[in-house]
């Protein structure tokens, strides 16, 4: 049974929280449940891109005992999703204090978080 | 009103559905690496020194994004500062006491996990692990240093030279790649040593701790300053 491997179980979770947080995002009125809607589409954007460069009965593209240096383009999964994943977690922190922070001030000025409150951007 | 509210909510992720599932059913499970990541593969070791390849494709090979990546977050600390600045002449309201437990256990415990991200970012050429990383574990210092010493005010200074310091040095090794070696970022402009030594693969090991320092410091910056806010907003409640 081909999709009951790790990689598709893989694939089919980071579709499923991707669906979860653009649900999140578009429904809650809470600022905070959005925010945390946009973390979870983080996490399952990560767990993509890492499904997408594993290849199976591999190892972690690090050169020690069990891979050799001269073969091992045949014994390691790709390392560039990898790195991007690196990245990405990294950015994330970023995006994720820096929407808290317009959160807070927010909340400063009119005391709520509800995002109905704020529709001055309205038509 | 309602329902078209949640009927249009059902067309988007409907169509997001749909979507993703012709994305599902075109994947197919690879059984090869690509040109880029099989060259990354072969020539990486020898090209770059590096064990962990994934760490010669983020300083080396894609150098030139990781210095934006940084910027990014440089970027982000900055702003977060400007808006969230105290005003001059409010006082911050001191903290609940911390309790002793809480501080005997911070003083034990800050130096063995100071000590872990240096060892995750200096052998982040060897091991999984790297600047990133490290850095990660150093913010976690901080948090634990601010909330057993809450009452005392932690300086921006030291946190402002370290970043300031290794994004600068970053820079600047980068700009010595082209004048000593064949270009922006190249490691080849320390000896490159034995293979999978501490010492080994050039200047990755000095950006990779130069790069912990500077997440180290701005991801502290970053938490630094929402702490001072929640000390205000106790203010106003």
């Amino acid at each position: 049974m081909k999709y009951l491997e790790i990689e598709y179980i893989s694939v089919i979770a980071g579709f499923l929280l991707l669906m979860v947080g653009l649900w999140g995002i578009i429904s809650q009125k809470n600022i905070i449940k959005m925010i945390i809607s946009f973390s979870i589409i983080d996490t399952s954007i990560h767990l993509l891109l890492v499904a997408i460069g594993y290849i199976r009965n591999r190892t972690a593209p690090i050169i020690d005992s069990a891979v050799n240096k001269s073969d091992a383009a045949d014994l390691v999964t790709d390392p560039v999703p990898q790195a991007l994943v690196l990245t990405a977690i990294v950015i994330g922190v970023g995006i994720t204090a820096l929407l808290l922070t317009y959160a807070l001030k927010l909340f400063r000025q009119n005391r709520s978080l509800d995002i109905n409150q704020y529709n001055s951007l309205k038509w | 009103m309602k329902i078209l509210k949640n009927s249009l909510l059902l067309v988007v992720i409907g169509s997001m559905t749909w979507m993703m599932s012709m994305l599902y059913k075109d994947y197919d499970s690879r059984t090869e690496l690509n040109d880029t990541a099989s060259y990354y593969a072969e020539k990486g070791p020898d090209e770059t020194g590096a064990a962990n390849l994934v760490t010669s494709v983020v300083v080396t090979y894609r150098g030139l994004d990781t210095l934006g990546e940084v910027t990014i977050l440089f970027l982000t600390a900055a702003i977060i500062g400007l808006l969230l600045r105290t005003e001059k002449g409010s006082s911050l309201v001191p903290h609940r006491a911390s309790s002793e437990f809480l501080i005997t256990a911070a003083k034990v415990l800050i130096p063995m996990i100071t000590l872990l991200g240096v060892y995750i970012f200096i052998n982040g050429h060897l091991t999984p692990g790297g600047g990133f990383q490290g850095g990660a574990v150093l913010a976690s210092t901080f948090i634990l240093l601010l909330i057993s010493i809450s009452n005392k005010k932690i300086g921006h200074r030291v946190l402002e030279y370290t970043e300031a310091i290794s994004g600068f040095s970053f820079l600047l090794i980068g700009i010595l790649g082209i004048i000593l070696a064949s270009g922006f970022l190249d490691n080849h402009i320390l000896p490159m040593g034995k293979f999978g030594a501490l010492l080994s693969a050039g200047s990755i090991p000095v950006i990779y701790s130069l790069i912990g320092l500077k997440v180290g410091a701005e991801l502290s910056t970053i938490i630094l300053e929402l702490n001072q806010i929640q000390g205000k907003e106790d203010e106003i409640s």
